[in-house]
C-alpha cells in the first residue's frame, strides 16, 4: 500500500510539473547517448512475403506497411514505384511484381 | 461468516480499486510495465485502427507506435487535456530517414552556416549559448497531422490528432546568427539539414529552405531547449530551427547546416515532396489533375476537444464543463466557438491565458444539463487573421492540412 501511494505521488507530480514562467534559464547542454528500438519485425505470410522482407525493411519497419488502409492495387503498385524512383529503394526489378501482389492481397481495396 | 464474505469482498474491492489505481499512476510513468501490452483504438473511418502504446523509446514515456523505424510516434489525445504546454517526454516524434545519430556529442557538435555568405561560421553550443537567447511558445505540427481522418483514406503516415505539440522554445535568432555570417547581396533562400541521413547514399538528404526575409524575420529561430530543457534526442537535440505557425517539416531536427543560396532550392524536398495544391484550403476532388503544386507552408486554425471523446457517454443529471485547446495557425486566436446542436448554433467558449499567437491556447465552456439521447457537439476556432475552421474536410493526396471543424457525438443518459 506504501508502495502505491509512492507511485501515486510521483505521477501527480509528474502531471503537474509546471512549465516555467517568465524566463527559461539556459539549461545545460549535456552530451547525449540512446538506444533505439531495431524495429526489424518481419512481414507475416511466410513465402509470400520474401520479397517484401528482403527489399523493404532496409529503410523502414513492417509497422508502417501494416498500418495503411486498405489501397487499390495501382495505389499500391505507385508507392513502390515511389520508393524504388524518389527514394532510391534498392528493389530489384524482379521483386516488384511479387511485392505489389503481396500487398494487394494482404492490405488491398477487395 | 457473513462477516468474512463481506470482508472478501471488501479485500477483492479494494485490491480491485488499488490496481485500476496504479493503472492510471502508471500513465505518467516511463517505462512502466503496466504499458507492455497496452494498445488505443485510432477513431478511423476504416482499419486498421489499433495501434500499439510504446513506451520503448529513449527519453520518451507512453507514446502511439506508428512507426519503430525511423520513428513515428503520436502523442495520446488525453496528453493534451492536462496543459496547453507538451511534455517532453510525450511530444511526437516524426523522422524520415533511418539513419539517425545516436550519440550526439555536445562539445564536438559544431552548427556550419556557409554558402552565400561573407564569413563560413563553425559554431559550437558554447558560442550559441552566449548569443542573445530569445524564447517562444509554439506549436509544432506535422504537415501530415490527422491524416487518418482523410476520406478517402490516403497513403502515409496514418496519425489520428497527436502529431503536433506545444511547447516553449528558447534559442537565438536565426537573423542574429546569419548577420554574424554576413549574406552577400542576391541570397535568395535559406537551405536547413541536420545529422540524419538516408540508409541509401543516392537517396535525397532530408533538407528544407525558406526566402530569405522569412529567415532574417527575427522569429525563426535556432532552438537549444524546449520546455526548459534540452531537447530530447528524437526531437532534434541538441538543436532545432523553430519556423513559427510553419507546418513541422521546416522545424529541422539535429540542425548542423545552414547554406545560404543565391537560387530557389530545388531539393527534392521542396519541389516534389511537402507540397500542395495551389487551391483554397488546399482542397481538390479525389482524382483531379493537372493541379498547380506550391511547397506547404504557413498553418490554418484548429480546435480539438480534450475532456470528450467521440462517442462518449455524458451524466444528464449534472452540468459539465466540455474544454479543450486551440491554435490560429500563423496568426493568434481570435474566438473558439461551440455548437451543441450540430452546428446549427454556436456559443463563444471561455479562452484561456495567452501564451503568444503561436502557441496552444486552452477553451473551456460549462454546459447545462444536457437533454437526454445524442447530441453532435462541434467546435470551431477563428484567428485573428479572420480565418475560420471551415465545416467541411479538404482532401489532397498527400493528407495534409486537415483542419475542418471537430465533432464529438455524445449520449446523454
Amino acid at each position: 500500500m506504501r508502495h502505491t501511494v509512492v507511485v501515486l505521488g510521483a505521477a501527480i507530480a509528474a502531471l503537474l510539473m509546471p512549465a516555467t514562467d517568465g524566463h527559461q534559464l539556459a539549461p545545460a547542454i549535456t552530451s547525449t547517448t540512446v538506444e533505439l528500438p531495431s524495429g526489424d519485425a518481419l512481414f507475416p505470410g511466410g513465402a509470400n512475403a520474401d520479397a517484401i522482407n528482403n527489399n523493404c525493411l532496409a529503410c523502414h519497419s513492417a509497422d508502417m506497411v501494416l498500418n495503411q488502409p486498405a489501397l487499390s492495387r495501382s495505389a499500391w503498385d505507385a508507392e513502390v514505384h515511389k520508393m524504388i524512383k524518389a527514394y532510391k529503394a534498392p528493389i530489384d526489378e524482379s521483386d516488384v511484381s511479387a511485392i505489389v501482389d503481396y500487398l494487394a492481397s494482404t492490405k488491398g481495396t477487395n | 461468516m457473513p462477516r468474512y464474505r463481506n470482508d472478501e469482498r471488501f479485500q477483492a474491492l479494494s485490491r480491485r480499486a488499488v490496481l485500476k489505481t496504479i493503472g492510471a499512476a502508471s500513465m505518467a510513468l516511463a517505462g512502466s510495465a503496466a504499458w507492455a501490452d497496452q494498445s488505443v483504438r485510432l477513431p478511423f473511418a476504416s482499419g486498421p485502427q489499433q495501434r500499439q502504446v510504446t513506451h520503448d523509446f529513449p527519453q520518451k514515456g507512453p507514446m502511439i507506435l506508428q512507426r519503430a523505424r525511423p520513428p513515428l510516434l503520436e502523442t495520446p489525445m488525453e496528453v493534451f487535456d492536462l496543459g496547453v504546454f507538451t511534455p517532453n517526454d510525450q511530444f511526437y516524434v516524426r523522422w524520415h530517414w533511418a539513419v539517425i545519430p545516436t550519440s550526439v556529442d555536445a562539445d564536438a557538435f559544431r552548427l556550419a552556416v556557409r554558402g552565400h555568405v561573407n564569413q563560413v561560421l563553425s559554431l559550437s553550443i558554447g558560442d550559441l549559448l552566449k548569443m542573445p537567447r530569445v524564447e517562444l511558445a509554439a506549436v509544432n505540427q506535422c504537415s501530415g497531422n490527422s491524416r487518418g481522418f482523410f476520406s478517402p483514406r490516403v497513403p502515409g503516415a496514418q496519425w489520428a490528432h497527436g502529431a503536433m505539440g506545444n511547447a516553449r522554445w528558447a534559442g537565438v535568432r536565426l537573423k542574429d546568427v546569419l548577420d554574424r555570417a554576413g549574406i552577400k547581396s542576391g541570397a535568395i533562400q535559406v537551405r536547413f539539414s541536420g545529422l540524419d541521413e538516408p540508409v541509401v547514399p543516392e537517396a535525397p538528404d532530408f533538407r528544407k529552405s525558406l526566402d530569405i526575409d522569412h529567415a532574417r524575420d527575427g522569429e525563426v529561430m535556432i532552438a537549444y531547449a524546449m520546455n526548459g530543457d534540452q531537447l530530447p534526442l528524437l526531437n532534434g537535440f541538441p538543436l532545432r530551427l523553430i519556423v513559427p505557425g510553419w507546418y513541422s517539416t521546416y522545424w529541422v531536427k539535429m540542425l548542423n547546416d545552414i547554406e545560404v543560396l543565391d537560387r530557389v532550392d530545388e531539393n527534392y524536398w521542396m519541389a516534389t515532396a511537402y507540397t500542395v495544391p495551389d487551391t483554397p484550403h488546399a482542397n481538390i476532388a479525389p482524382g483531379q489533375t493537372g493541379v498547380k503544386m506550391v511547397p506547404i507552408s504557413r498553418m490554418v486554425p484548429r480546435s480539438f476537444f480534450t475532456n470528450i471523446t467521440d462517442g462518449a457517454s455524458l451524466p444528464t443529471n449534472a452540468a459539465a464543463t466540455i474544454r479543450g485547446i486551440a491554435f490560429g495557425g500563423d496568426a493568434g486566436v481570435a474566438k473558439v466557438e461551440l455548437s451543441m446542436d450540430d452546428g446549427q448554433t454556436w456559443q463563444p467558449a471561455t479562452l484561456g491565458d495567452d501564451f503568444g499567437k503561436y502557441s496552444f491556447r486552452h477553451w473551456q465552456v460549462a454546459v447545462p444539463r444536457l437533454a437526454p439521447g445524442r447530441h453532435s457537439l462541434k467546435v470551431r476556432c477563428t484567428n485573428l487573421n479572420g480565418e475560420a475552421q471551415p465545416a467541411t474536410p479538404n482532401w489532397n493526396t498527400s493528407g495534409f492540412m486537415l483542419n475542418s471543424v471537430e465533432t464529438a457525438h455524445v449520449n446523454a443518459i
